[in-house]
């Protein structure tokens, strides 16, 4: 192969980007595509694609419920808003969970970051406050959930504001992310652990920190969607 | 086949020596997430109604959606192998929501004409 790219003429090599090359030679040594990539990265990637599946036929099925419901959909500006110093401000209970989510997400980033540089007790510092931010995050969930059930009646059959299937919608898209929350909690403080007690070190292999922060980001990630599609649209 | 492609040279193996990313980049993506999350928590608070809302709901979502995939999860950096067998797949989803979009639209006359608008 080396030699078959040496014979190409310059302009060839401009043409054909080096990177669909590379696509080619991966894809045709069949088992060995992601041989570039630690084992469990691929498999956390390939976790999260099909999670992308599961997340996105609840969404799909959200839009196909909402789109034929007859009856009004509750405004959920007004339902999720809150009274702060005598003031009722739309949504911002939603708009601080997101902001939490974030957050948790930044310092996961930076957990990872030093996680390759070896730095144990800030990496691990950074992932317990990344799990932090994460029961924050269901603490809240749990908050809102508790407020929708008891005072505005609202069930996976009924809602009192107007069409059913907005409590079905509910329950199911926030209660699957809130239990991907929970357990992505559970994980970072495991590996957190880990990283404290110097596990990783006979290994000198930090991987675990980084595939525990793609899973991470990609709870962060399904809730931009369901902030957009849910709570804004 | 074993010399290494032009592109790692850019892209540091990141199973074999990990990715070393200046701290302040993620401070820099942090930001602007938030900036972004503020922007479309505006969208609602200035009641922004029609297609500017959707319109620039789906922006700020699809900017955040890349921020954090392409720099907290590292996809930018990693071979175009892996970025496309993880975000090719998803693009099919697109046939089921038009499918369900006319689905929807069956299920809402059915309902509107055939039950007296209620059911």
């Amino acid at each position: 192969m080396a030699q078959g790219i040496a014979a190409q003429t310059h302009s060839d090599r401009e043409v054909i980007a080096p990177s669909l090359r590379e696509i080619a030679a991966d894809w045709s040594a069949d088992q060995e595509v992601f041989r570039h990539t630690h084992w469990g990265k691929a498999m956390m990637w390939i976790f999260l694609l099909s999670d992308t599946f599961i997340f996105s036929c609840f969404l799909t099925g959200y839009m196909t419920m909402r789109s034929s419901a007859v009856l009004p959909w509750p405004n959920t500006a007004e339902v999720f808003a809150l009274v702060i110093g005598g003031q009722k401000i739309p949504l911002i209970l939603i708009a601080i969970m997101t902001f939490v989510l974030i957050s948790s997400s930044g310092t996961m980033a930076m957990a990872v970051n030093f996680g390759y540089r070896r730095d144990k007790r800030k990496t691990a510092a950074l992932m317990i406050l990344t799990a932090l931010f994460g029961a924050t995050f269901v603490g809240m969930q749990a908050f809102e959930w508790t407020k929708l059930i008891f005072e505005e009646g609202v069930r996976p059959w009924a809602n009192p504001m107007g069409a059913p299937q907005f409590g079905a919608s509910f329950f199911m898209i926030t209660g699957f992310h809130g239990l991907h929350v929970s357990c992505g909690v559970i994980l970072l403080l495991i590996i957190a652990s880990k990283v404290a007690r110097g596990h990783y070190d006979t290994a000198g292999d930090y991987s675990a920190v980084e595939i525990a922060g793609l899973y991470w980001h990609f709870v962060d990630l399904v809730w931009v969607f369901i902030f957009a599609f849910f709570y804004l649209w | 086949m074993q010399d290494d492609p032009p592109v790692a040279a850019h892209a540091p193996d990141a199973a074999h020596q990990g990715q070393q990313h200046p701290i302040s980049l993620y401070l820099k993506v942090w930001g602007l997430l938030f900036l972004l999350s503020a922007m479309s928590y505006l969208v609602d608070y200035m009641h922004v109604q029609g297609i500017v809302r959707w319109t620039l709901i789906i922006l700020f979502m699809l900017l955040k959606a890349g921020l954090i995939v392409s720099i907290f999860m590292h996809m930018a950096w990693e071979r175009l192998s892996l970025i496309y067998a993880i975000l090719v797949p998803p693009l099919v989803l697109l046939v089921l929501v038009r499918i369900m979009t006319i689905e929807a639209n069956y299920a809402f006359w059915t309902r509107a004409i055939f039950m007296g608008g209620g059911g």
